[in-house]
């Protein structure tokens, strides 16, 4: 049948990093954070038949952020609800992740003006950012796909403070997107 | 004063008392210690996140016990200055913008907005018919998946959870649907001033008959489950109170006045877009409660469908007209086509405007640069969205962008009316209020 | 707005001189319709005449434009007004408060728009109220249709008009210690130019316009 058949003496050796990223990335369970259209979006994702996020076990939207670990920002965030988005995330225990779904969530999307805050990115932290208006439930799965990927190769212990320590250094010394003009201009 | 402690959620003293935060779980605790302080109301918050007040919204309950004596409601926490916006946009640019008000019903918002600039052009009368039917031929379509998703979220909140999946998956064939004709699920700014962006692709008048007759057999699954369910009928029937004099001086409109005996639908009323061609009754209930809302939700499905097959009909007699008004400084240029690559300019439509006509040339660069140029003046149009009348109020200063573009939405008067409900009632039985309102708070809150 | 506009293809701030200046736009009229207003707009003007007696004090001016009746009154007697359209003339339901922002109107650059509808007549009106940006004040039609609640407290937000009388005028869509009105044609879109790499694309309110 599967694995478990083919182990000679009945031992599997693993890393604690693959088991914990496997089981953490198997089990995620999303906090309702629907705002706008995109939530629509989510909601069919959800609860539509067709496309079907109880396949990963993530049918279970925990209404409350304690025993949520994914926030999927799914709509326009407003300047009213910026604090309240703030206290959520703070309110989820770690490990958490952040999907800003949709164009409005990423980057303020269409509405460049007074009321939106341009990017969820400027109140919490986010892992993956999705494109689209309102994306597509197919689009929101492969984000959750990557997602998965992503939890999945998390380093641990003093691997985890490597990385930590590579990536502040990578983002330090990269260039600004205005800066990246390639072939245009020197 | 308090012994109440708890590592994540502990009580804390304010100027005005003190305050409790409640995670679950812990609200026996919390209520005997109120229940020895003597303290006779408790102030709850049910914050803008919470996964039963249908979006955005913050009600302020004060309770005694179980019965909730008042009710706050806290909106604009998704204020987008949508209308703000379209103040800096061209005339048909703003049309995505207007999409994105009340996001379970784009259509009806583009339809309004559409009417209010045709009516300001005074090209009202020169709409192509078969645009006209097009226009209701989405507008049913849209009010069906609006009100799968008011049916299946509002049965979720009170606790059953099978309408959700029916309703989703009828929502599903009709986005598709969309897809099919305007290219996307949601938010698809179709309809333009002048007409509808596109034709109907060939043969989308069979799949939409075949679509209804789909429909009408999968309705039958969400009223088998709740149409005199004892259960579903002691969680909605007299909850959510309000009559006629509470709905006239609220301003609310919708299925809230018609579950009220008032039988107001402005398709019948005040017809717009050819609704006066088409037969179909207008359904009241007379119990001014949730139940009665519920009911005659489900029964409008049916008379949306009955509408969709009539203008699939007619769509079939006015095979190859045209879908944009005839006047080319008004009539959106471009003629979209599916080539490989996806949805784009059509090739023909290229074809003319670099090789055989100077004037289609300049009218696509005028058009899609500057816009046409509305005359001065103001105009309130309203359309009957699924949740009421929806109301564009648009005020043009002879340019070519609106100069001020407010829109009355249903959502906005009805939800006003949750206080006027809820009072006196208990907890759980605003949830069921609410979601009779079935408020969008993208429109509350534009 | 108040003055005729030249030119048809114009663009202001930018170097697009595209287009020729031969054509003039009229400017919106500010003088009354006159009788007959065609419909059943006679019958709602003569009843409120002979409903309310100060009419032609009250009611600056009529105007019929795309078959649509508007009455202009003074912000003194709008409650008298509204009172009697409720009650005598049978428009129960007022579909909300619509502000709009004038500047170039001295003395009257804000305007709140009710539109009014009878249901057992199935007619629409419109009443208009004007009020200056120094005195911004118009009173509340809270007691007359109980729905302006929220609608008076959303002008208030976006233009900064104070109801009189209203129950609680706080801001509602907007924070509640937010400054200034985000609807007056003064206050900014508050856009950012997008960066792209190795380029900006100005905010919606910085681009080029046309006239």
């Amino acid at each position: 049948m599967g694995l478990e058949d083919k182990l000679p003496s009945g031992i599997l050796l693993s890393t604690v990093e693959g088991l914990a990223g496997y089981m953490r990335k198997s089990s995620v369970w999303p906090a309702t954070f629907g705002l706008a259209c995109c939530a629509i979006e989510m909601m069919a994702l959800g609860s539509a038949p067709k496309h079907d996020i109880s396949r990963f076990g993530m049918e279970r939207f925990s209404a409350s952020p304690r025993q949520a670990d994914l926030m999927i920002v799914a709509g326009r965030v407003s300047q009213k609800m910026a604090p309240v988005l703030r206290q959520i995330y703070d309110q989820m225990t770690a490990p958490k992740w952040v999907i800003s779904m949709g164009a409005c969530a990423s980057s303020g999307g269409m509405f460049n003006n007074y009321a939106i805050v341009q990017g969820v990115d400027h109140v919490v932290p986010v892992d993956i950012y999705l494109p689209g208006c309102p994306p597509r439930p197919e689009q929101l799965m492969d984000a959750i796909i990557k997602l998965h990927t992503l939890i999945g190769d998390t380093k641990l212990g003093p691997n985890r403070e490597a990385i930590i320590k590579e990536v502040e250094l990578a983002a330090l010394n990269a260039k600004p997107t205005i800066q990246m003009t390639g072939l245009l201009a020197k | 004063m308090t012994i109440y402690s708890d590592p994540y959620a502990s009580s804390r003293e304010t100027t005005e008392g003190t305050v409790f935060s409640v995670t679950g779980g812990d609200w026996d605790s919390l209520v005997s210690e109120i229940g020895e302080s003597k303290e006779e109301r408790i102030i709850v918050n049910m914050g803008p996140q919470h996964p039963s007040t249908h979006g955005v919204l913050r009600l302020v309950l004060e309770l005694e016990g179980e019965t909730v004596t008042e009710v706050r409601t806290g909106i604009g926490y998704l204020h987008t200055g949508i209308e703000k916006n379209i103040e800096f946009r061209n005339w048909t640019q703003a049309v995505t913008f207007v999409t994105r008000m009340d996001y379970l019903s784009p259509i009806f918002n583009e339809t309004a907005y559409c009417l209010a600039v045709e009516k300001l052009l005074g090209i009202t009368n020169d709409i192509p018919e078969r645009a006209s039917v097009i226009r209701v031929l989405m507008m049913e379509l849209n009010r069906i998946s609006s009100h799968m998703v008011a049916l299946g979220t509002g049965a979720l909140e009170l606790g059953a959870m099978g309408p959700m999946f029916f309703a989703f998956r009828d929502r599903e064939i009709v986005l598709d649907a969309f897809e099919e004709i305007t290219g996307l699920r949601m938010n698809m700014a179709y309809i333009r001033p002048g007409g509808v962006s596109q034709d109907l692709p060939a043969g989308m008048t069979v799949k939409i008959r075949d679509l209804v007759t789909k429909l009408r057999k999968n309705f039958e699954d969400n009223a088998k489950l709740l149409i005199g369910n004892t259960i579903w009928m002691k969680r909605t029937e007299g909850i959510g109170y309000l009559d006629l004099a509470g709905c006239t001086t609220l301003g609310v409109t919708g299925p809230v006045l018609r579950s009220a005996g008032l039988p107001w639908d402005l398709r019948k009323m005040q017809p717009y877009c050819g609704y006066e061609n088409y037969e179909f009754d207008v359904i009241t209930a007379d119990t001014a409660d949730v139940y009665g809302r519920f009911l005659v939700r489900m029964a409008e499905l049916e008379q949306s469908l009955r509408i969709i097959e009539q203008a699939a009909d007619k769509l079939d007699k006015l095979e190859g007209q045209p879908v944009m008004v005839a006047d080319k400084k008004i009539a959106w240029p471009a003629q979209l086509a599916l080539g490989a690559d996806g949805l784009g300019n059509s090739l023909d439509h290229i074809r003319e405007i670099m090789g055989s006509s100077m004037e289609s040339l300049i009218h696509h660069f005028k058009l899609v640069t500057e816009g046409f140029r509305v005359p001065a003046g103001q105009v309130y149009v309203a359309v009957e969205s699924p949740r009421g009348e929806l109301g564009a109020h648009v005020v043009s200063d002879g340019g070519t962008r609106p100069y001020r573009m407010h829109f009355r939405e249903p959502s906005f008067n009805n939800l006003q009316s949750t206080s006027a409900m809820s009072e006196g009632g208990m907890v759980a039985d605003i949830i069921g209020a609410v979601a009779s309102i079935d408020p969008v708070m993208g429109g509350v809150d534009r | 707005m108040s003055e005729d506009q030249k030119g048809m293809f114009g663009s202001s701030g930018t170097g697009d001189t595209s287009g020729y200046g031969g054509l003039v736009r009229l400017a919106a009229s500010t003088g009354s319709t006159e009788r007959p207003f065609g419909g059943y707009f006679d019958d709602v003007a003569d009843d409120l005449e002979r409903a309310y007696p100060d009419f032609a004090d009250a009611i600056t001016r009529v105007v019929v434009d795309r078959g649509e009746l508007t009455l202009h009154i003074k912000k003194s007697r709008l409650v008298e007004v509204a009172f009697i359209l409720r009650d005598t003339l049978k428009f129960e339901m007022c579909m909300g408060v619509s502000g709009v922002h004038y500047p170039d109107r001295t003395g009257a650059e804000l305007v709140a728009l009710y539109p009014l509808l009878s249901l057992t007549k199935n007619q629409r009106i419109r009443l208009e109220v004007a009020t200056s940006e120094l005195d911004p004040h118009i009173p509340s039609l809270v007691e007359v249709w109980a729905g302006n609640n929220w609608h008076e407290r959303e002008t208030f937000d976006m233009f900064g008009i104070i109801f009189d009388g209203h129950p609680g005028l706080t801001r509602i869509l907007m924070p509640d210690d937010w400054d200034g009105h985000p609807q007056r044609k003064d206050y900014p879109l508050g856009g950012i130019a997008v960066e792209y790499k190795g380029a900006t694309t100005p905010a919606p309110s910085n681009r080029r316009s046309y006239r």
